[in-house]
């Protein structure tokens, strides 16, 4: 349903309908807390809510009743005896080993991102966290699993589990949305089951990268080959990609999308390889979120900033970035989007589309939706709470 | 028994508490909060993470003291003691 938004912002859940042809705020939930993330599912209406209080942990909140009232769902938490490794960030002197890895014992930092399995798979609730676990509810987030084998997977180190010990290093950096939590963890930001197979699933881990699974959760691959990290001695490691949000096209799933920290890349073999289509003419490198047509797979849209260096509108203007051709050419979509004066910044789950319309949240509190795929925009709100999520409903 | 005193926003997430004295059967800081987990089941859950581990803006003052042992709340109540479970003072 494109004609309900739901936002998850600093100040709580916020629910805007189209009413008699005039997009209206209808409902708030959570007021005054910190909203990681708010989605509805399509299949039963429910809205799920991530809330990051500051003082009482991330919790799991759902309303079904289009946002009205809300109640705890099932609550995530890490399985006893879970353990992951801390990325060593210190260099050792000269001639000496490397520091050990830093070992935690496992609990929730974060809860980053809710995803709905397919229409076969009643139930079936995805949960992204930091420090990087992937949680499965099979009866609509009563109760919630960590998938062991992701968890436990050689990249990370192998099975920590009860005090076992790593097989290697981690090779999953952290994501500074971890800040803040007292540790430097990696999250999963992104959660794309395929439509057609919910057998097979694609996460984006910032920082480790692309991977998937195609025998529901039992085994994972990496995907990653093509990324490129500029500042590292291997500019092409398997491992340590900083995805700030994977994409696909809905009905042709081979078409993969990411707006990285080093560019913008498209896969249009299933994430066999990737390749980088920036366009630093038209602004197109640096960016959060990305979204993807849910028909035309070379269709895609970013929200270009200056750079990671200065994150924020290019020249004061605000514009979405959109090529048709798989990344070949861009142009930059202005009507209707200030001109002036602007320092937005558009975060990796505040940008979004679903039947030619497309929706987006700043920082700065603004809301702007297009209604022709990005030809011209209105705005919804200004002077928000920041925005850290926008979802159609 | 101790008394458990509670920060005005707890009643925000458990509104049955609010305006009620409450009285727990509890020698330790650790048995409080799970005396309290039965009153108003998810509220352990709200002051420790997973772990068992007072979260990190959390405090609980025993009287004047803050607990000392964080990780496993085995800080002991004395029978006439009040608890006092509130938000840290940790940011703007």
């Amino acid at each position: 349903m494109s004609d309900r938004l739901i936002l998850g912002t600093r100040k709580g859940t916020f629910i805007l309908e189209k009413k008699d042809g005039r997009w209206q705020h209808v409902h708030r939930g959570h007021g005054g807390a910190n909203i990681a993330y708010a989605a509805q599912d399509p299949r039963t209406g429910t809205i799920w809510s991530m809330i990051d209080h500051g003082h009482w942990g991330s919790k799991v909140s759902h309303s079904k009743d289009g946002g009205k009232t809300w109640e705890e769902a099932g609550q995530v938490k890490y399985p006893e005896g879970a353990r992951h490794q801390e990325f060593a960030m210190s260099e050792p002197p000269e001639g000496e080993e490397p520091p050990p890895q830093k070992i935690h014992d496992s609990k929730v930092l974060k809860l980053w991102y809710v995803e709905f399995g397919t229409e076969d798979q009643p139930g079936r609730l995805y949960i992204g966290t930091i420090p990087g676990g992937l949680f499965v509810s099979d009866d609509d987030g009563k109760s919630w699993e960590l998938n062991r084998p992701l968890w436990n997977h050689e990249s990370r180190g192998g099975d920590l589990f009860d005090g076992k010990k790593p097989t290697g290093p981690t090779l999953w950096f952290g994501t500074p949305a971890s800040m803040g939590t007292g540790e430097f963890a990696p999250g999963i930001c992104s959660i794309l089951p395929n439509a057609k197979d919910g057998n097979h699933v694609r996460l984006a881990v910032g920082c480790a990268g692309a991977i998937e699974t195609k025998d529901g959760g039992k085994t994972w691959q990496g995907r990653n080959k093509g990324m490129i990290v500029d500042f590292l001695p291997n500019k092409e490691p398997e491992w340590g990609h900083d995805i700030h949000f994977m994409a696909q096209c809905k009905n042709d799933p081979n078409h993969v999308w990411h707006q990285n920290h080093m560019g913008v890349y498209y896969s249009d073999n299933g994430m066999e390889s990737w390749k980088k289509v920036d366009d630093t003419d038209k602004g197109v490198n640096f960016g959060w979120p990305i979204c993807v047509d849910e028909n035309d797979g070379k269709t895609a849209w970013v929200v270009p900033q200056v750079s990671d260096q200065n994150r924020v509108a290019i020249n004061e203007g605000l514009f979405v970035a959109r090529t048709k051709d798989g990344g070949e050419s861009w142009e930059q979509l202005r009507e209707g989007l200030p001109q002036e004066h602007v320092f937005d910044t558009v975060y990796r789950h505040a940008f979004h589309n679903k039947e030619g319309k497309l929706a987006f949240g700043s920082t700065n509190g603004n809301l702007y939706l297009s209604e022709d795929s990005g030809e011209s925009w209105q705005t919804l709100g200004n002077n928000l709470p920041p925005i850290h999520s926008v979802r159609f409903a | 028994m101790p008394k458990v005193e509670l920060a005005r926003h707890l009643y925000a997430f458990f509104p049955d508490l609010e305006g009620k004295e409450i009285n727990v059967e509890a020698g330790t800081a650790a048995e409080v909060v799970q005396a309290m987990e039965k009153l108003a089941p998810g509220f352990a859950f709200y002051i420790c993470d997973e772990r068992g581990e007072l979260r990190r803006h959390v405090n609980l003052f025993i009287e004047q003291d803050t607990v000392r042992d964080r990780k496993h709340l085995s800080d002991k109540v004395g029978p006439d003691t009040r608890v006092y479970i509130l938000q840290a003072l940790s940011g703007g």
